[in-house]
Parts: C-alpha cells; sequence; structure tokens
C-alpha cells in the first residue's frame, strides 16, 4: 500500500460524474445555435453585444469576489458565463456597450453576489440586468434592429418594432389584428428567426433545439418550458377565440417575443426555480399566467422577464408548500 | 414490465467484477477473532474462558436477552485471549480470540451437506433452532431472525419476502449463492412459509442477475405458493421498504415495519443460514463475502468463517494494490471505510471492496444550486438538501418535523449532488441528534 494514509470517510463511497460544472458547460452548448442564428442576423453586432455581456460579467464577479467579498474566485464554474450569455440574448442587439457593461454589473454585484453568490440569489441574475436596463433607458433598450439580409452591416441605421409591440400599438390605435396582418411576420419568419426582437429571442427553432438538448441531458425538466408555453397558449387562445379582432392568436404569443428563450433558459434557472415537479409546475403556471396579463393588458408589449422575476419571488413559498410526498405518509404506523 | 419502485433512486455502474466466479473456500485461518456484539441489539455474554478448548459450533457466547444473538465458535481450537478490537463498523468492543486447531479434523470438514429437502419439525422446532444457532440477518442489518420471526397471534402475516436483489454495485454473495444453493434457498423458503403459516413467498431479484431468477424458476415449477419475480435494476431496491413497495405496491407506514402490511422479509443468505440451522443443525459460523475492486489481482467470493481477518482475504485475491487508498466493509453505498485490515468478518460483512486513489477521493463541496436531484432520487420522498441544511444550521427540531428519522442512509443524494455536497453525513449528524433531543424529550 502506498504510504499516504488510507481515508475513513462515510458512506458513499461512489459518485455519479456529475458536476455542476458539467450542468452548466451544458447549458452554454445548448445556447450556441441561438447564437448563430443572432450572428448570422445581427452580424457583428451579435458578436460585440455577447462578448461585452460575457467578459463583463466574468471580471466583475472576479472583482467583487477577489477585492471586495475576499472569497474564493468562481468564475470557472460557469455560472458567470451564462449569466453574460442570457444577458446578451435579452438585449437589442445595437445596445451602446457601456449599458452592456452597467447591466452586467446589476445582474453579477446586486442580483447574484449581494446575496452570497452561486446557488443564493433569489432572482435570475441575467433578467435583474436586463429588467434593470429597461426601466433606465426604456428609449435604447426598446429600439430593435430588423434583421438584415447582409450579415455584415451595421445595423442601428434599421430599427423597427417587436411583433407584440406592433400588436400593442396597432390594437391601442384603434387597429385589428387582420389589418395589422400585413406587419407581422408570418409564424413560419418567427421560427426561423428573420423577425426583430432581442438578440437571442431570434429562432424559436434554434431555442427550442437547445432546450431539448438540455432535457435529453436531464440539465431541466420539461416541465417548466411545457407548462409555461402552454399557459401561455392557452390564456391567450382564450382571448383570441372570445375576439379574435383584438387579440393576436395563440401561435404568435408563443412564437413571438421571448417567451421560449424566457421558459427553456431563463425560468428554468435551477437556482431561482422550485426544486419539486409540482412547484415547477405551479411556478411556469404563474409566469404564464403573469407574462399574458403584461402582454395584453400591461403597458409593455412584452412581460416574460417581469413574470419571471416575480415568480422567483414565490419560489421558497412554493418550495415549503410543495413537498415530495413522502414515503409512508399513506396510512398510520400501527405502533407494534 | 419489470417490477420496481416508483419513487426515487438511482443506478450507479454495476461493477458486478464476480458475477461469474463460483464461490471458493479458503483454509480456516490460523487464529480467529470474534466479537461478542455481531448483531443489533444486546451484545451476546461470553462463555469461555482463556485456555478453553473448543469444538467447531460450540457457543462461546451466550445471547444476552431476547434481542440477541448466541455467537459460536467457527473453528475448532483455543481460547487465547479475549480481548478488545475495533469492529467493521469503527466500534471497540470485545472479542474471542480463538488459534485454529489446524490437526482437529473438524475444522477441515467439508461444508457442502448434502440436501434434505423434507420438512420434519414443528414450528416452535424451527424457530427455537434459528434462535439457538445464533442466524441474524444477513444483508447487512443483522438483525436477530428469531425476533423478526417471532409474530404475535393477532397479527395478519399474508406474504413472505425473500430478498434476493442485491443492489449494491460490486457485490455478488447473494448472486453466487443463489445460483450455487438454490436449492437449500427453496427449502429454506418452505421452513419459514411452514413456521409462519403462510400460503405465498416471493423471490425479487434485480434482472441484472437473470441467471439466478432463471434458476429459481425451474426449481420453483412445481410450487404455485412460491412466486419469482424480476425486479428493474435500481438501487437501494434492497431496502425493506422499496422491495415490498416493489412487489406488493404495499408502503410500509412511517416509523412502520413490513408487518404493518402483512409481510416479512428475509434475505437469502439468511434463509439458507436458516436451512441449515433448521435441517442440519449447523449454527452460524461462515457467510460469503465478495472480496472485491477493479485493482485487486483476482477479485473473488469466498466461504469465510466469521472472525476471519479481512487482512487474510486481500491476501488472497493477490495482496492491496499500491494505490490503494479505501477499504470498505460491504458495499460502495452504504459499507463503512476501515481504518485497518486488522478487522475481523462478521456476521454482517457482506463484502469487502477495495478503492484505489482516483475513485476514493471526494469532490469539494460547492453551494447547493438547488437543482433538486437530491429530491428526485430520494427513495423516502425527502428534501436531503433541506435537511442537510437544517442540520448544518442546528435546527434539528425542524429537522425532525421534515422527517429526518425517517432517512434510510442509502446515500443516493450524495451520489448524484452534482456540487458534491455530502449530504448524507449532515443528515445523518441530524438523526442522531434530534433521536437524542426526542428521547430526552420521553
Amino acid at each position: 500500500m502506498s504510504d499516504q494514509p488510507i481515508i475513513v470517510s462515510a458512506s458513499p463511497h461512489v459518485h455519479s460524474d456529475r458536476t455542476s460544472k458539467k450542468l452548466m458547460y451544458d447549458v452554454v452548448i445548448a445556447l450556441v445555435p441561438a447564437f448563430l442564428v443572432s450572428l448570422y442576423v445581427f452580424g457583428f453586432n451579435a458578436l460585440i453585444v455577447t462578448t461585452a455581456a460575457v467578459i463583463s460579467c466574468l471580471l466583475f464577479e472576479y472583482l467583487i469576489q477577489k477585492y471586495l467579498m475576499k472569497t474564493e474566485v468562481t468564475i470557472g464554474d460557469g455560472s458567470a458565463l451564462i449569466t453574460g450569455i442570457l444577458l446578451a440574448f435579452n438585449l437589442p442587439a445595437g445596445i451602446p456597450v457601456w449599458m452592456v457593461v452597467v447591466g452586467s454589473l446589476v445582474a453579477i454585484g446586486v442580483a447574484k453576489l449581494s446575496f452570497g453568490g452561486i446557488g443564493y440569489n433569489i432572482f435570475n441574475p441575467a433578467l435583474v440586468g436586463r429588467v434593470f436596463l429597461l426601466v433606465s433607458f426604456p428609449v435604447q433598450m426598446t429600439l430593435w434592429p430588423t434583421a438584415v439580409e447582409n450579415n455584415t452591416s451595421i445595423v442601428d441605421a434599421v430599427t423597427g418594432a417587436t411583433t407584440l409591440g406592433l400588436i400593442k400599438e396597432g390594437v391601442q390605435f384603434g387597429e385589428t389584428i387582420s389589418s395589422l396582418s400585413a406587419s407581422i411576420p408570418s409564424a413560419q419568419e418567427m421560427f426561423l428567426g428573420i423577425t426583430s426582437g432581442s438578440l437571442g429571442e431570434m429562432s424559436a427553432l434554434a431555442l427550442i433545439l437547445g432546450g431539448v438538448f438540455l432535457i435529453a441531458r436531464k440539465v431541466i425538466s420539461w416541465h417548466i418550458p411545457v407548462t409555461v408555453l402552454a399557459s401561455i397558449a392557452v390564456m391567450t387562445g382564450v382571448f383570441w377565440w372570445i375576439d379574435p379582432e383584438h387579440y393576436a392568436n395563440p401561435l404568435i404569443h408563443v412564437l413571438s417575443g421571448g417567451a421560449i428563450l424566457g421558459a427553456f433558459y431563463m425560468a428554468t434557472d435551477l437556482v431561482t426555480s422550485p426544486v419539486t415537479k409540482k412547484g415547477m409546475v405551479i411556478f411556469a403556471l404563474g409566469i404564464g399566467v403573469i407574462t399574458v396579463v403584461i402582454r395584453l393588458f400591461g403597458s409593455y408589449p412584452e412581460g416574460i422577464s417581469f413574470a419571471i422575476l416575480i415568480m422567483n419571488a414565490f419560489v421558497p413559498l412554493i418550495n415549503s408548500y410543495f413537498k415530495p410526498r413522502r414515503f409512508g405518509s399513506r396510512i398510520k404506523a400501527k405502533i407494534m | 414490465m419489470l417490477r420496481t419502485f416508483p419513487k426515487g433512486g438511482i443506478h450507479p455502474p454495476e461493477n458486478k467484477l464476480t458475477s461469474s466466479k463460483p464461490i471458493k473456500r479458503l483454509p480456516p485461518p490460523n487464529v480467529v477473532y470474534v466479537p461478542i456484539s455481531q448483531h443489533i441489539g444486546i451484545p451476546a455474554e461470553i462463555v469461555v474462558d482463556r485456555k478453553d478448548k473448543v469444538e467447531v459450533g460450540q457457543v462461546i457466547a451466550k445471547s444476552g436477552g431476547f434481542v440477541s444473538s448466541n455467537i459460536h465458535a467457527p473453528v475448532a481450537g483455543t481460547v487465547t485471549k479475549l480481548d478488545m478490537i475495533i469492529d467493521t463498523r469503527g466500534y471497540k468492543q470485545q472479542c474471542i480470540v480463538i488459534r485454529t486447531d489446524q490437526k482437529n479434523e473438524s475444522n477441515f470438514q467439508d461444508a457442502d451437506l448434502p440436501l434434505i429437502a423434507e420438512i420434519s419439525l414443528e414450528p416452535e422446532e424451527i424457530l427455537r433452532r434459528i434462535s439457538d444457532f445464533g442466524i441474524v440477518g444477513l444483508g447487512g442489518a443483522t438483525f436477530p431472525s428469531h425476533v423478526k420471526l417471532n409474530i404475535k397471534k393477532d397479527r395478519k402475516l399474508d406474504c413472505l419476502i425473500i430478498n434476493g436483489v442485491e443492489c449494491e454495485p460490486y457485490l455478488t454473495a447473494d448472486h453466487r449463492l443463489m445460483l450455487e444453493k438454490g436449492e437449500e434457498i427453496m427449502v429454506g423458503i418452505r421452513i419459514l412459509m411452514h413456521a409462519l403459516h403462510v400460503e405465498r413467498a416471493i423471490i425479487g431479484i434485480e434482472n441484472n442477475k437473470r441467471d439466478a431468477i432463471e434458476n429459481f424458476k425451474k426449481l420453483a415449477a412445481g410450487d404455485p405458493g412460491i412466486q419469482i419475480a424480476a425486479l428493474k435494476v435500481k438501487y437501494p431496491q434492497g431496502g425493506e421498504k422499496q422491495l415490498v413497495r416493489a412487489l406488493l405496491k404495499r408502503e410500509v407506514p412511517k416509523n412502520g415495519l413490513p408487518l404493518d402490511v402483512g409481510v416479512v422479509v428475509h434475505n437469502v443468505g439468511t434463509i439458507f443460514a436458516i436451512y441449515q440451522a433448521v435441517q442440519h443443525n449447523r449454527p452460524l459460523m461462515e457467510r460469503v463475502v465478495t472480496v472485491t475492486g477493479k485493482k485487486l489481482g483476482d477479485p473473488s467470493n469466498f466461504w469465510v468463517k466469521i472472525g476471519t481477518p479481512i487482512s487474510e482475504l486481500i491476501e488472497a485475491v493477490g495482496g492491496i494494490p499500491e494505490d490503494t487508498r479505501k477499504i470498505v466493509s460491504g458495499g460502495p453505498m452504504m459499507g463503512k471505510a476501515l481504518k485497518s485490515m486488522d478487522v475481523p468478518v462478521t456476521k454482517g460483512t457482506s463484502g469487502i471492496l477495495v478503492i484505489s486513489e482516483d475513485e476514493a477521493s471526494r469532490g469539494t463541496p460547492k453551494n447547493c444550486i438547488r437543482c433538486g436531484e437530491c429530491v428526485d432520487v430520494c427513495p423516502m420522498g425527502l428534501e436531503p438538501h433541506l435537511l442537510m441544511n437544517l442540520s448544518e444550521k442546528g435546527m434539528y427540531e425542524k429537522a425532525a418535523q421534515e422527517d429526518i428519522m425517517t432517512c434510510i442512509e442509502c446515500g443516493s443524494c450524495s451520489y448524484v449532488c452534482p456540487s458534491h455536497r455530502p449530504l448524507l453525513d449532515y443528515i445523518r449528524f441530524g438523526k442522531t441528534i434530534a433521536k437524542q433531543l426526542e428521547s430526552n424529550k420521553g
């Protein structure tokens, strides 16, 4: 036997090869197709915004942990990397870089590290960053570059409204869905990503592809994305069935805006979502309902970011109410 | 469809290196160290003294109460010392040291006794022999079998379950026994059915032991009372509560026993020991032990005399590999890591697992990312992350409210945790304190 002492630790003595780091990098891999679509649609800008967000997230995490908190630096665990990518995905491609940096500081510094770092944050960091930017810089945050054929062009000049923005404004000014239909992208265009909106929410196809990968790798379960999308579809479907001239059809609602990005990647954030499957369904239902309420009746055209953040706050409550059923709790034990 | 329990469980790599290796018999060791507490309950009382000559099967320590068990001399020889040793669980206890008389023929008699299939004894006599001959649960819990079989008249019992699951990775002792001693085990089952007055018995075996399943199907062909059930491979299916749920869809109540749902569960090894005790008047003096590990020269299954030092078993498989970092008594999921190899095999030792450098180290614990994996795999429907948190913070009463005491310590939570958190370590700790608090109150 070697000179090193033998280890006497408690069981179990074997461990699965899954690590949190691997889970995080699976998420990064899942986001690659959507990123490629953004590169195609927005060209160089997508690269700049994403790189700026990733670098500043990692840098802020490093600086704050090293010099302010004086704790272990965890930039290698993949979580700050994901925050950076997801923050970028939730921003317009034409946003000034300094705003991206500010958003990253809020995401990492305020939403994540001030709560104690990975695992302790209540709210999804990337969404806190995005919402902070949205309320601070409403103009720049809603300047949507439209899809351009030439992916090398600088797109700042060409801007247009998002699908949801078009509908909201149009209906407010007395137009009907059918009169707006010419300017709404077709379902096929939205599915593939030839539309306008945030950097990463372009192609439903690419996002679903990554989402399916995550479900197959058991990084996330189907409960949250399916429930979020189904509840959005059902609720908007009811309104559309009552009054199709003022409410867009469920397909438009599911495919447009951040619904799919939110459902698969933001709402499923392990740290800020419930632990039980029952809890996940309730949480996702809440997101779906709040999203639709904001979309149809709120002042913002899109509401999934707010919906997720609101439901994040309910997670501790959901976790304490929706517990797994204890084995043997069905019947009372007879005492011998 | 293979049967299994519905909630939780894991499937770690099986690593059953020795499943095709017949059980070998080692020559009796020169010295055996027989601890007096090899079972759950009151330790046995030593009834021999230094320099006493003992025969094979002689009682050397007498049952200390109802929940206790006799201990018999595994070899013929001379008692040289009554000593203190560290046992496989890490506790210090008394043991009887016997020097084997290498000239005594009874030490070398072939223990493969001819099959006696006819059951001639009355239930009372059967139970008496099980008690006298020191039979305890050989699946690992070592609960005295006669206590489990002493069932009050008013309790309803309709099914005997035979646990041939062996869900721990690496271990193959039960598997080999089922292949090599199938007929004896069948007789043992009939003995227990007769003693307990039950009409129905089910042998539960995981589907990675197809040969054992086929073997029993053949043996039980003419016997409608004995069913063979193939189970999906899933840990911890060998846990009593999980097995009863898997086979009968009956859920043993919280803090209850299988008897509360009309079932008694016995391990196949125990059944074989019962067969030998009842049919051959043979006390429990040896058992099958799997000695295994990826780096070992020749991992094997052995018939081992109780009291044999583990070092001799490891010698018999080619010695300890250079990079060994952990020696475990039992399987990798629930076994106990040993401090040294100078520890004897007891009635509860199902395997010796030698783990090398690359497998032995635990990952550094990271923050909980609330992924919920531990909740998903917990077969008892608990929330391990929460229980660890409560234990860490000293909130033991709250942990008790969250059913920490129902944890069966299977280790599935620690196994899956992607942040390498020592969930079960903290839960065990919390259980210990919660138990103390409870007993202080009562």
